[in-house]
């Protein structure tokens, strides 16, 4: 069953504070992970290997790039 | 000359957290070497090592934690007890401060995890914080970046020499003009099964498995290589003009130091001390004082067969025949590249309290030890001046001489 996106939200949400000790209050789709969340390109790719696994996806190197706020990265998982 | 002064000291190690409870251990001679639990150490021929006596991870924030090799997380906790002992705080001017910090082996642990999971599970899951986590001057960096040090942030490395060189080239950066202040120290965090199935190999290692806290015993008869210990030391240096405007307590001065080279063998240590010797020359002609005025040697003393009698003879013939020396590690183990900024500290707090550390387990000295060691008890002493020593893997050598503040 797919996930909704406040599943995927919240799933990203662990991952952040996990790899980059971010708070999850903090985390809504209009945020910017950079600007707003303080994850930095290293966290970033840290972010986007624990989210693959966690959410079964692919998502190539090319595509982070495109995943500037967690609301692109809701969306491009919620897309599978 | 411009005279460089401690005035902050900072500690982890397997003796304690912090520089006191270090301190109070050292003299109290308690041993911080244990078995080893590990799984992957059951089948060396040593399992027996000094670990933290406080986890990194009990002091520093989580996600900090893990973007940090180990010898980077004890090398950041030292530094930040050294800076707040120190008193220092923003106002420092950054450009006049600097950072001499080394590790002996760098972040071996790191890279050996890694290669794990490259092996494992592809190179697409190696950290992306793999390469600033295991090059060996991430403790410097690290130290550097969370004071902002813009004068210069240097690593030396030297094996066991490194902390003890890293302070001799953090003095020479105040006495030629470069900082006003400096963080000095190293770190280091190999205790895991290749480096020490690798120094088990060179058979350096005591292999006292069933009795631990008896295996370092510096100087004994019965004394079958060096335990290794994990942690590491920060000092920080100042010019002492600068440290008496801003009020701070002065610990020691760093009166002398002196760097030589063996030029004789990669790992046998020259039976006669003669690099060693001339490194303990080089600090006292720096510090122009009279030998007989050094009244204790903190010795290099690990515990193997060769090198702890061929100090003895560089002592007698640089110093002569009347300091007490202490070997530490007997207590530690050996900190590899922590051991030169902690036996500094020891040497530093011998100063201040009056008090020489003991050598433990030296139940039967050697037939050949004919200079006066503070064997198993502490030794009240009045010292206006005491020597630290530290010789390394590749013929380095390392002589500190501090003297009352």
């Amino acid at each position: 069953m797919a996930l909704s996106r406040d599943e995927i939200r919240e799933g990203l949400s662990d991952i952040l504070e996990e790899v980059a000790g971010v708070n999850p209050d903090d985390v809504a789709d209009g945020k910017s992970f950079t600007d707003d969340l303080d994850v930095d390109s290293l966290a970033m790719v840290e972010v986007v290997v624990a989210a693959e696994e966690k959410f079964g996806v692919k998502i190539p190197d090319d595509e982070v790039a495109n995943l500037k706020t967690v609301g692109d990265a809701v969306s491009f998982i919620e897309k599978g | 000359m411009t005279e460089v002064v401690v005035t902050g000291l900072g500690a982890t190690t397997p003796l304690g957290g912090d520089v006191a409870s270090t301190w109070e251990a050292l003299v109290a001679g308690r041993s911080g070497v244990h078995l080893l639990e590990h799984e992957w150490a059951q089948e060396l021929p040593c399992r027996i090592a000094a670990e933290l006596a406080v986890e990194p991870s009990e002091v520093l924030p989580r996600v900090r934690l893990r973007r940090l090799d180990r010898s980077e997380q004890i090398a950041l906790v030292a530094a930040q007890q050294a800076w707040d002992d120190a008193g220092l705080n923003d106002d420092l001017e950054k450009e006049r401060l600097g950072v001499v910090f080394g590790s002996g082996i760098g972040g071996a642990l790191t890279l050996l995890a890694q290669d794990d999971i490259l092996e494992e599970s592809g190179a697409r899951k190696v950290s992306p914080f793999t390469v600033p986590m295991l090059m060996p001057n991430g403790p410097a960096a690290v130290v550097g970046l969370e004071y902002h040090a813009r004068a210069g942030v240097h690593a030396p490395t030297s094996a066991c020499a490194t902390s003890a060189e890293a302070i001799s080239w953090a003095a020479d950066m105040i006495r030629v003009g470069r900082a006003d202040v400096v963080i000095a120290g190293g770190a280091e965090a190999v205790i895991g099964g290749l480096p020490m199935a690798g120094f088990s190999s060179m058979k350096a290692m005591s292999t006292r498995n069933d009795d631990p806290t008896h295996a370092s015993r510096p100087w004994d008869r019965d004394r079958d290589g060096f335990v290794m210990g994990e942690g590491g030391g920060a000092l920080i240096l100042e010019r002492r003009d600068h440290a008496e405007a801003r009020g701070a307590k002065i610990y020691a001065v760093v009166a002398g130091s002196g760097l030589t080279s063996d030029g004789f063998d990669m790992v046998q240590p020259d039976p006669e001390c003669r690099g060693g010797g001339r490194a303990m020359a080089a600090a006292i002609k720096q510090a122009g004082i009279d030998p007989k005025e050094i009244g204790h040697v903190n010795a290099h003393a690990t515990s193997t067969p060769v090198g702890d009698m061929a100090e003895v003879k560089g002592v007698k013939r640089e110093v002569g025949d009347h300091p007490v020396l202490t070997g530490t590690k007997s207590m530690t183990g050996h900190l590899l590249g922590g051991a030169g900024a902690v036996e500094s500290i020891a040497t530093i707090l011998a100063i201040v309290e009056g008090v020489i550390p003991p050598t433990i387990n030296l139940e039967n000295p050697d037939p050949a030890l004919d200079l006066d060691v503070a064997a198993n008890e502490a030794r009240k002493v009045e010292l206006n001046a005491a020597l630290n020593t530290a010789f390394g893997f590749g013929g380095h050598n390392a002589a500190l001489l501090f003297t009352k503040a």
